[in-house]
């Protein structure tokens, strides 16, 4: 398993270096970081060759890739070239984007996984119930929504129910637009409501799209177990239904979803673009919309970086799930 | 245990066992009319094709079907009914009055739990003891089907045994609460020739020990002669004929029977063909009127298409059934498996002749050559 | 022949196999178009899916007010020949919508009909090949799923001009690593069965195999992934056009249509819900067809051994 581990790291050190190196080529292809200044009047073509160097421009791809690469991985990740970012420096930026997204998006994916979990089970073991054609349509639906529109009415209707507390004279409780500047209060009653009231918007708009694949995967693999030959075996042995079916056929169903949560955080984490967006968070996603429509190749590619290695550390977090989980992987 | 048995008294009996399972396309009558006794120690060879109703028959027994399949008629395990019991009700006969050995050891354990683990949770089931002493009974378990270092095997996982050995893990699952019954589901199919001997000698050692009956559903009549006592042959989800191994091998008193027996390698068979049956068993949606073999027999007369025979008893060593209308014309034939035998298929000649020729052809090859042709041709 | 009735011969289950001898065989293609029309659901769907798409073609023809007429006031309630009233440019709501609809269909099968394209001939060389072919193959679909999909369409599509076509390319371009899995996996499994040894043993090349044995056999797989990702793409281009970072006018799509007027989603509803509505019909259609199609060619998915 360890060796498993290594090698399968080693895999991914080659695959990381090719795809920056990809990505730079795509980055610097995609548009001119002075294109800005050189229709700004009072800036002189002096001016913008001169800053030209300064970023390297005058270089070949290649030297300027080797630059970027050995810079990186010394921990200066560059500053920001974008009009307006104060040249704030990349690894700020994208440090505290990942930490707020993370925060958002581990907890609306595991509240998901455990519900989807749930559901999945059930409408396995009573398939073809009416429980389960509603899950079933629910999880079509939640599948056919444009998340965009989903977090505009979840936005929507959180307001109104704000303006309703208030109306009421209580407290605004719902946060509709980021994180509170000054944490989350002091004493434990303040920081559950506060902190409850900050992530459930952006949580409920997260979690459908993986609540709905989580079930159906989960219902999926839960048929198939159910179905197997050693869960004939543990009916024929006189267990219960209860144990029959959260020991023999849960436990082997939850191999599969167990890794397509790893894989799915790693993936979303640069996917939480639309809610961190509607929700007015400064996440990931924020800082991507930002630096592709104000074209900043810093930012860009530090952003790629680490989610890249976001999404190789899940994969790999994905397999050990899997080595752990199925003694049949372990010896390999 | 044995002690409160009367050898006499039938530990199951099951009467006029019917299942049926309504689906889109119809009713499925995958059993129809099955009933039989098994008294102790007794071993009852249940042969057919597949789709015949022979494991539909055994999960009924262990009331393991699907809620949607109708189960009428009656199974009776030492006088009490076990039809129309609840999941619950039934649980304390599963395993531990009667058990199941399944087809497929490669999937017929979990594979995320200890071999161990397994055998023990099957006896806590059933009995009131630490899980220590459980434990010990699962390696003791292990040791009586004959798997070396029991205590070490114990701990691991299923993928880490071979087929043969994972079959005796099945069978240890399967005798660990001293059942009276062991049904054991074609336990041998998946397994290669030399090891389906050790575990036919395996479950036979087990009868001698703990006087179980067994019930051995097979299509291999090779293992019906060798070690049962009683045959029952099923087609289209019911029996049609019955007997004794002597009685139903060598005085076949129903077409079916003769045909299933001519279509079996046999070393004994040497220089003569095969003659397998023509055509498919029927679908169990649409079972043709009268006797439900009619479309490939034959024997087939008017009357056959008229209406389905009984189970009549028709004498023999012990008791002999047979269900055919013609059982008695079938009696006249001195060698009714030429009854079979179909000008289309194969070489006629030249098969035997070579095969007298040379001794040393290897013989198998070309009776297996010859039935995968006349598969192919039916 | 015989090899198209291979994969399926076996899916019909006991019962089925019983049949042929009571009818005569019918041709797998009908036994699956039958199949697939039993499926209520599924035919339900692609009428609708049908209607939707003729209606947006041929509805235009007949109203009142063209999308980029701007005369009419801004914002209009509906009513007055505007039957869902008009945007804050004062353009005819309902002409915007049939045209977004008409665009975001047009992307969608743009780009499933391309990735599945580019996935089924990646996938099913690389299964075929095996070797070093097929590891190289599947580290380039690595490489492709390194990075989220979205960040890298988002930065070629505002590179290039966010036309339509510039978005269907670029989501296709990042879209075909799923069903090259998929194939390739097929194609290991179906490259050792008989009838391809048999013909790469009478001397058949790569792409005769890979054309007349491996494709026609994964027509099933390959058609279901190919629907389902006609719905993936209609939501991807949604989510992109939402932020900003796709298809920009004169092109437009039924996600820059939620782009333009969420903010009126409490004023204005029916600004806002009419393309949120069509959205989710395009693609929630499509998954039940994509369904029926499963259920069609592999109906053991469905049905519980008895």
């Amino acid at each position: 398993m360890f060796q498993y581990l290594i090698r399968r790291l080693l895999i991914s050190i080659p695959i990381l270096l090719i795809g920056s190196f990809l990505v730079f080529i795509l980055v610097a292809s995609a548009g001119d970081p002075l294109a800005g200044l050189r229709t700004k009047p009072g800036v002189t073509a002096q001016q913008i060759h001169s800053l030209s160097v300064q970023l390297g421009l005058d270089h070949s791809i290649l030297v300027r890739y080797w630059d970027w690469l050995t810079s990186f991985l010394r921990g200066d990740w560059g500053t920001s070239v974008a009009l307006g970012e104060a040249q704030s420096p990349v690894f700020t930026t994208v440090s505290s984007a990942l930490w707020v997204t993370m925060r958002l998006v581990i907890g609306a994916e595991l509240i998901a996984l455990v519900l989807g979990i749930g559901v999945g089970v059930f409408s396995a073991v009573r398939q073809y119930s009416i429980f389960d054609y509603l899950m079933t349509s629910v999880a079509f639906l939640m599948f056919s929504m444009p998340i965009a529109c989903v977090a505009v009415v979840v936005k929507n209707y959180g307001i109104q129910f704000n303006d309703l507390l208030q109306s009421l004279h209580l407290k605004r409780w719902l946060t509709t637009a980021g994180p509170p500047p000054g944490g989350f209060g002091s004493n434990l009653g303040q920081v559950i409501v506060s902190y409850s009231g900050t992530f459930l918007l952006p949580t409920i708009s997260l979690m459908t799209i993986s609540f709905a694949a989580y079930s159906r995967f989960q219902r999926a693999s839960m048929l198939e177990t159910l179905n197997a030959d050693y869960v004939r075996t543990a009916r024929a042995k006189g267990l219960s239904q209860s144990r029959v079916i959260f020991r023999h056929a849960m436990r082997n169903a939850l191999i599969p979803v167990s890794t397509l949560f790893a894989l799915n955080i790693g993936a979303i984490i640069g996917g939480a673009i639309i809610t961190e967006r509607v929700f007015g968070w400064n996440g990931m996603g924020t800082v991507l919309v930002k630096a592709v429509s104000n074209y900043d190749p810093p930012t860009l590619m530090g952003w790629f970086a680490v989610t890249a290695t976001v999404v190789v550390v899940f994969n790999l977090i994905s397999d050990l799930l899997y080595g752990l989980l199925d003694p049949r992987i372990r010896l390999g | 245990m044995t002690e409160t048995i009367d050898p006499n008294e039938p530990l199951l009996r099951v009467a006029d066992l019917t299942v049926e399972f309504p689906t889109d396309d119809g009713v499925v009558h995958a059993v129809r009319d099955l009933s039989f006794d098994l008294k102790p120690r007794e071993v009852l060879g249940v042969v057919g094709e597949s789709g015949s109703g022979k494991s539909v028959s055994s999960m009924a027994i262990l009331g393991l079907l699907p809620r949607s399949a109708r189960i009428s008629g009656s199974i009776s395990y030492r006088g009490q009914e076990l039809n129309g019991l609840s999941y619950n009700e039934m649980r304390k006969f599963r395993g531990n009055s009667v058990s199941m050995i399944f087809q497929d050891p490669m999937t017929s354990l979990n594979p995320v739990f200890t071999v161990g683990a397994q055998l023990s949770e099957a006896y806590l089931e059933h009995h009131k003891v630490s899980k220590k002493a459980a434990w010990a009974k699962a390696v003791e378990a292990l040791e009586q089907v004959g798997i070396p270092q029991p205590d070490r095997r114990a701990k691991q996982y299923p993928h880490e045994f071979s087929g043969g050995m994972r079959q005796r893990v099945v069978i240890a699952m399967a005798i660990i609460n001293d059942p009276d019954v062991i049904i054991a589901d074609e336990p041998t199919t998946a397994l290669d020739v030399t090891v389906q001997a050790q575990i036919l000698e395996t479950l036979l050692r087990i009868r001698d020990d703990t006087n179980a009956a067994i019930i051995m559903i097979t299509h291999d009549l090779g293992v019906v002669a060798g070690m049962v006592d009683k045959v029952q042959v099923m087609y289209a989800g019911t029996v049609v004929e019955a007997g004794t191994v002597d009685d139903v091998f060598d005085a076949p008193r129903m077409p079916y029977t003769v045909g299933l027996l001519g279509s079996n390698p046999d070393p004994s068979l040497i220089g003569q063909k095969l003659t397998p049956i023509s055509g498919a068993p029927p679908s169990l949606v649409n079972l043709p009127t009268g006797c439900a073999f009619s479309p490939r027999c034959p024997l087939v007369a008017p009357v056959c298409h008229e209406s389905e025979p009984d189970l009549l008893e028709i004498g023999g060593a012990v008791v002999h059934h047979s269900r055919c209308h013609r059982w008695n014309d079938l009696a006249g034939y001195e060698d009714p498996k030429k009854l079979f035998a179909r000008k289309e298929i194969g070489a006629e000649e030249p098969l035997a002749a070579l095969l007298i020729d040379n001794p040393e052809v290897v013989v198998e090859e070309h009776l297996a050559d010859s039935g995968d042709k006349k598969e192919a041709a039916s | 022949m015989a090899n198209a009735t291979q994969t399926a011969g076996d899916g019909g289950g006991a019962v089925a196999v019983r049949h042929e001898f009571d009818a005569k065989a019918r041709s797998q293609t009908s036994i699956i178009l039958g199949r697939f029309v039993r499926h209520r659901l599924a035919m339900v769907s692609l009428a609708v899916l049908v209607l939707l798409a003729v209606a947006s073609f041929v509805v235009p023809m007949f109203l009142k007010f063209s999308y980029a007429d701007t005369r009419a006031g801004s914002y209009l309630r509906p009513g007055g020949g505007h039957l869902l009233g008009t945007d804050q440019l004062g353009r005819d709501a309902f002409a915007q919508l049939l045209r977004g609809t008409q665009f975001s269909l047009a992307i969608a099968f743009t780009v499933a009909i391309s990735s599945t394209i580019v996935g089924v001939l990646i996938g099913a060389v690389a299964g075929y090949l095996k070797g070093l072919v097929d590891s190289s193959l599947m580290r380039l679909v690595d490489l492709f799923l390194i990075v989220p999909q979205i960040a890298l369409t988002a930065l070629l599509v505002h590179a290039f001009a966010p036309s339509w076509y510039i978005v269907a390319a670029v989501l296709a371009l990042f879209n075909w690593m799923q069903i090259a899995r998929i194939t390739r996996g097929e194609a290991l499994s179906l490259s050792a069965r008989e009838f391809v040894e048999a013909s790469r043993a009478s001397g058949g090349g790569t792409w005769h195999i890979v054309f007349k044995h491996l494709i026609p056999n994964m027509i099933g797989t390959i058609t279901v992934n190919a629907t389902l990702s006609v719905s993936t793409a209609v939501l991807t281009e949604a989510a992109l056009s939402f932020i900003g970072l796709g298809v920009q006018l004169p092109d437009t799509s039924l996600g820059l249509i939620v782009q333009d007027n969420y903010t009126q989603v409490l004023l204005r509803p029916w600004l806002f819900w009419g393309p949120f509505l069509a959205i989710v019909a395009i693609s929630m259609t499509i998954s039940f067809i994509g369904d029926g199609l499963r259920d069609a060619f592999d109906p053991r998915q469905t049905k519980v051994r008895a």
